[in-house]
């Protein structure tokens, strides 16, 4: 098993006919993901790497009963995609796109509530299954199929800590890039609670960075409803903190953002936390014995 | 993006917000001439980019001429956190009554937009907020670019307890939301609202912080940008498709994503070095980025070693070697270049520099160990 997406992925590539999208069209098709339809608006009839072209994700989804989309639209349209994945029911959205308005992620945000819909970015690398089905731009052949489910924030990042995961023999069941911005849709604790679920995922490396309090949240969960066993790396201790003007901020949150602060709550929480993603690999080797 | 108080003010008066009259000045005429059609008190105020600048002294209180010109010079003179202040701004002096706190912002947390407002508006507000919480109103926007009529009454009636204030303040606070909406806004604060002994009301203090991602649709925004507060390398880094943050060590680094970027550093750390920068060539492998990313690192004269560290998924690594052959041939690479490249086209940015005679490691530990010990032997 794995989360989110398997041999049964039928995807839906939006802005296919663009640069990125035909070229990451091609690199999943050759991963072996079933990418079954494009969408470009005014360009439906025409085909791209041999898959059809479509003038909405309503016309796609009715003709070849795809479940998941991709996007990589630019960010002043992102917003409208997502809206049309989400009228037409796709169950999961990947937005890779980067530099979407906050507001207009709010709201986003806001229409998914109360529906079992399923946000992966933006700003985000996708996500894989290995040896079933790929769905973004991260590099397919760095992954290998196992037990360990990895999420992160980051997109280099997760590659490096994949890497060295699969350099050590150790496969991985699913592996979610969340997306570097503020706003999100699924976040550390969505991806952790799947994978808690998910039978054939033996323990998690979580890949955090400062910034927002997703890594408190996370630990809260690991420690009141996580049985498999977390380990995880957070990047930023050296970073220069952000400049900042205004008090609201400071009201509204709980404040401490730093990769101390985040290590600290992991560890009390059970966490195994590395000072370097090399070290990842035979830490979470020595937690499954 | 970051604008001044003056300039959110300018914002403010243009929807509709009352503000106190007042002008920039740069100079002790031009403030003279402010003065004239105001009249004394008035209150100086720096126009500075960065928080702090009422205990940095940048806010006086000018009762006559005299004071006049001696703070202004006063101001003129100050740097506060760095900066230089260029221009003053220069109010008629309110006769205060009732000081609030309001402000609208997004809560990344609850991933909506909400808007705060305090009945003990001030210096103090943070204080405030970690003391005595209960003073500290909050209604989220649901989603919406309009707040819940619902709620509305009883929110109102929370920060301002008397029915006669009510009615101008909220009128006030809607004006905010429309401004933060139609602005692309990450933060629109009023400290202090203030009510005079006259019963008038005036924004005293404006704060509006942009979207970056939203500017493409604020072009009127987008002229407002003070150049005076981007560092020189970092702002021309930026338009050169790189993000670039200068440090005070000696390890210079060029790495492709944020989280690799700074994950690198926090392990240059580890290992007893100094990471000079943050850079991040970013996704696409274009050549004339590592050409542009090591000029603007060689521009730092404390760099003694240069590691690249590159894990190719949308960067192609033989994009990457094409970029380090180009800048050995046009520029002088005076300090050790210590290089790692793994991932997409690996292979062939190896052939590509097997005969430059470069350091090359397979890993990122093995890659750093060696660029700060090649940094410290200096």
């Amino acid at each position: 098993m794995s989360i989110l997406i398997d041999e049964n992925t039928r995807l839906i590539v939006q802005g296919i006919t663009g640069r990125d999208g035909s070229f990451h069209t091609q690199k999943m098709l050759e991963y072996g993901t079933k990418v079954v339809a494009g969408v470009t608006p005014g360009k439906g009839g025409q085909s791209v790497h041999g898959v059809p072209v479509f003038n909405s994700v309503k016309e796609a989804k009715k003709m070849t009963e795809a479940n998941a989309a991709a996007i990589y639209v630019p960010a002043p349209f992102a917003k409208a995609a997502m809206l049309e994945d989400i009228d037409a029911g796709i169950e999961l959205i990947v937005c890779i796109t980067e530099g979407i308005p906050v507001l207009d992620m709010v709201g986003i945000k806001h229409r998914l509530k109360g529906t079992s819909i399923h946000l992966n970015g933006p700003n985000c690398p996708g996500l894989i299954s290995p040896g079933k089905s790929k769905v973004g731009i991260l590099p397919g052949h760095i992954h290998r199929p196992g037990s360990i489910g990895v999420v992160s924030r980051s997109g280099t990042l997760t590659y490096e800590v994949v890497y060295n995961l699969t350099m050590s023999g150790i496969g991985q069941s699913s592996c979610v890039g969340l997306g570097g911005d503020p706003i999100i849709g699924m976040r550390f604790i969505d991806i952790l609670k799947l994978f808690e679920a998910d039978r054939d995922t033996k323990g998690v490396v979580l890949v955090g960075e400062i910034g927002g309090e997703d890594e408190q949240q996370a630990a809260q969960f690991i420690s009141s409803s996580m049985k498999k066993p977390v380990v995880g790396f957070i990047a930023g201790k050296t970073a220069p903190a952000g400049k900042r003007m205004g008090h609201a901020g400071a009201i509204i949150s709980s404040g401490d953002t730093t990769a101390e602060t985040k290590i600290k709550v992991l560890r009390a929480a059970g966490v195994e936390v590395v000072d370097s993603p090399d070290e990842i690999p035979a830490r979470i080797q020595q937690k499954l014995k | 993006m970051k604008i001044h108080e003056y300039q959110a003010i300018e914002l403010f008066r243009h929807a509709g917000i009352p503000v106190a009259g007042g002008q920039v000045a740069e100079d002790i005429d031009e403030a003279q001439d402010i003065v004239s059609t105001l009249g004394f008190p008035v209150v100086l105020k720096a126009q500075v980019l960065v928080g702090g600048r009422g205990k940095a002294g940048g806010v006086k209180l000018a009762k006559d001429k005299i004071e006049l010109e001696k703070y202004f010079s006063e101001i003129k003179a100050l740097r506060i956190k760095n900066y230089t202040v260029e221009k003053i701004l220069i109010v008629k002096a309110l006769d205060i009554e009732r000081e609030f706190y309001v402000a609208l912002t997004v809560d990344n947390v609850k991933d909506d937009v909400v808007l705060i407002a305090s009945s003990a508006g001030g210096v103090d507000i943070e204080e405030t907020a970690k003391k005595s919480p209960e003073k500290i109103h909050k209604i989220y926007m649901g989603g919406q670019k309009e707040v819940d009529p619902q709620q509305w009454p009883g929110f109102l009636r929370q920060v301002f307890p008397e029915p006669n204030l009510q009615a101008p303040a909220g009128a006030i606070l809607q004006k905010l939301v429309q401004v933060f909406y139609k602005l692309d806004c990450s933060l629109a604060e009023i400290n202090p609202l203030v009510m005079d002994k006259k019963g008038r009301w005036f924004a005293a203090d404006a704060k509006i912080n942009f979207d970056d991602n939203a500017l493409f649709r604020q072009p009127e925004i987008q002229k407002l940008i003070d150049f005076n507060y981007e560092e020189p390398d970092e702002l021309e880094a930026k338009q050169k498709g790189l993000s670039f943050v200068k440090m005070e060590g000696n390890v210079g680094c060029i790495v492709n994503g944020a989280g690799l970027a700074m994950a690198t550093m926090d392990v240059i750390k580890l290992f007893g070095g100094e990471p000079a920068n943050f850079l991040d060539v970013g996704g696409s492998s274009n050549p004339e980025k590592v050409l542009n990313a090591l000029k603007i690192i060689l521009k730092n004269k404390n760099v003694t070693s240069i590691l690249i560290n590159i894990f190719g998924g949308i960067t192609r690594c033989d994009d990457i070697a094409k970029g380090i052959l180009e800048a050995r041939q046009q520029i002088k690479i005076s300090v050790p270049l210590v290089i790692r490249l793994t991932g997409t086209n690996e292979k062939e940015a190896k052939e590509l520099l097997s005969g430059a005679n470069l350091r090359m490691f397979a890993t990122m530990r093995e890659a750093i160990q060696e660029a700060v010990a090649l940094a410290s032997k200096i």
